[in-house]
């Protein structure tokens, strides 16, 4: 016991002694205007039910002066490409009887709202929906088709249109009443130290956002930005795809893309970005 | 067979000790919970290596420490503290503790236990993401284990 507690003394001084070298570069003081006509809030009180953080940041307070740029315009952000890929197949009478997502929904602007509350309670389906889910519903239920893949370039193309008319809009997903269990899910997952690194999300996005892990920058972990296009795989990701990067880093068994522990995550992740906007698709490197 | 016949052969010309010894991660032996006097293996620590593993492999410790004497390496993570001075502060046998489950020193640390094999959730096959088949082995060799503790021991002046 002895030698604990004067170790105790001695990693104390450690710890402060090196505080005075390390770089603490938390999020930049940067304002996020995009098209120089959608205001952007970066920033925002952290929703209550978060005990250790006060406030939240959008991931893009975090990124580079450079990378932020390609997100504040849409001629110069590359997931545009995808957008208006998905505008064409919005609009094409792909169904088996002719049915085209404009022919219920008329323009994409009509899902004006929807990403800043998803994940939320479908309650038809007695289930927390994504927008892949709803997507897949529409192709499977009312066009006659397959179900597009979770992660495929047509799944990630329409969700970015989906998030991208929704841009500016306050993040608000509902945390209890009929999702409340995935929600408290979603959370244990999230202090959970996976794989034989012990690492859990919060070690990273919440003991940790600002400083450096390696060479990377890191952030609070937010998802209001999704899908992103990322820089270093040239391609839009997913928010599943992101999850399970950051656990197989771990080396940890990852869970599956669509999977309903990820799908309970995603929820409660979006949650942690109550007060946030929604940005996607953005930019990262 | 042939590799045991073959070192055998070389023991036998060089008169070198038998093959080393080594303390098994489950088998080691505690000082007060957070120390390890005795060395995990009775092979010579080779500092020089100790050096490289900061930087490399399943060590990597500069991915959360910055350390002055590595200087000529880019990116040194700030997640820890400095490695400065660490060679001073703490005994050899608390720095090998420290490597092999670093959370009997500091309760709750982010830092990984290097020399533990068992208490894991969702253990995978090292960065594929995929469920770990078999036995979990150690994070680090019981060898690089002690090569870094040679090298750290080095790092006397803050
Ligand atoms: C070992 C550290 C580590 C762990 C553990 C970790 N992440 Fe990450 N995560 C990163 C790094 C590094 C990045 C890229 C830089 C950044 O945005 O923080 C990142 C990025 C992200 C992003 C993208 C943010 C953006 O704005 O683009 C999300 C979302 C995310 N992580 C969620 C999670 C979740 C959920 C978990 C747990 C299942 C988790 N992370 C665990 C290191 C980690
Ligand atoms: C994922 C992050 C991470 C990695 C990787 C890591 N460490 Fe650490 N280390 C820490 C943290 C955090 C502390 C501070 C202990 C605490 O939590 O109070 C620490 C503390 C230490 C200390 C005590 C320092 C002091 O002055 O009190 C030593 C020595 C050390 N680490 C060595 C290493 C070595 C050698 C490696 C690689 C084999 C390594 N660490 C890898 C995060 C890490």
């Amino acid at each position: 016991m002895k030698i604990k507690a004067f170790l105790a003394t001695a990693g104390a001084a450690a710890l402060l002694a090196s505080g005075a070298l390390a770089q603490q570069t938390g999020p930049d003081d940067d304002n996020l205007v995009v098209n120089g006509e959608i205001d952007i809030v970066t920033d925002a009180p952290a929703p209550e039910h978060l005990e250790y953080v006060r406030t939240i940041y959008s991931g893009w307070r975090f990124r580079s002066d450079e990378t932020q740029a390609l997100q504040m315009d849409d001629f110069d952000n590359p997931a545009f490409i995808f957008v208006d890929q998905a505008r064409d197949v919005w609009n094409a009478e792909i169904g088996t009887n002719g049915e085209s997502c404009a022919a219920c929904h008329e323009e994409p602007e009509s899902m004006r709202g929807l990403r800043a509350e998803l994940p939320h309670w479908n309650e038809e389906k007695g289930e927390v929906y994504t927008a892949e889910m709803y997507i897949n519903d529409c192709r499977t239920e009312r066009m006659g088709l397959e179900p597009w893949g979770w992660d495929s370039g047509d799944m990630k193309n329409m969700t970015a249109l989906i998030a991208s008319v929704s841009r500016g809009l306050p993040i608000n997903v509902a945390t209890d009443g009929p999702v409340k269990e995935a929600w408290e899910k979603g959370k244990e997952i999230y202090y959970t130290r996976f794989g034989q690194l012990e690492l859990a999300c919060a070690n990273c996005h919440e003991d940790n956002y600002g400083r450096m892990i390696r060479a990377d920058h890191l952030s609070q972990g937010q998802t209001n930005g999704f899908p992103v296009y990322r820089l270093k795989q040239a391609g839009l990701v997913s928010k599943h795809n992101r999850f399970r990067g950051c656990i197989r880093d771990t080396r940890a068994e990852t869970f599956s893309v669509g999977s309903p522990e990820f799908v309970a995550l995603e929820l409660y992740v979006a949650s942690r970005g109550n007060g946030l906007m929604v940005e996607g698709p953005a930019v990262r490197n | 067979m042939k590799r045991a016949l073959l070192s055998t052969i070389a023991a036998g010309l060089v008169a070198a000790p038998a093959l080393a010894q080594e303390i098994a991660p489950t088998q080691v032996a505690w000082e007060e919970e957070v120390a390890i006097p005795t060395p995990l293996t009775d092979a010579a620590p080779d500092v020089e290596n100790g050096k490289v593993l900061m930087n490399k492999g399943a060590g990597n410790c500069i991915a959360c420490h910055q350390v002055t004497d590595l200087s000529d390496l880019a990116f040194h993570g700030d997640i820890g503290p400095s490695l400065d001075g660490v060679g001073a502060r703490w005994s050899e046998a608390e720095l090998r503790g420290i490597l092999a489950d670093a959370k009997r020193m500091f309760p709750g640390t982010m830092m990984p236990s290097f020399y533990r094999t068992e208490g894991f959730v969702r253990v995978g096959e090292a960065y594929t993401g995929k469920a770990k088949e078999g036995e979990v082995t150690p994070l680090l060799t019981a060898q690089e284990i002690e090569d870094l503790v040679s090298y750290l021991k080095t790092l006397k002046y803050q």
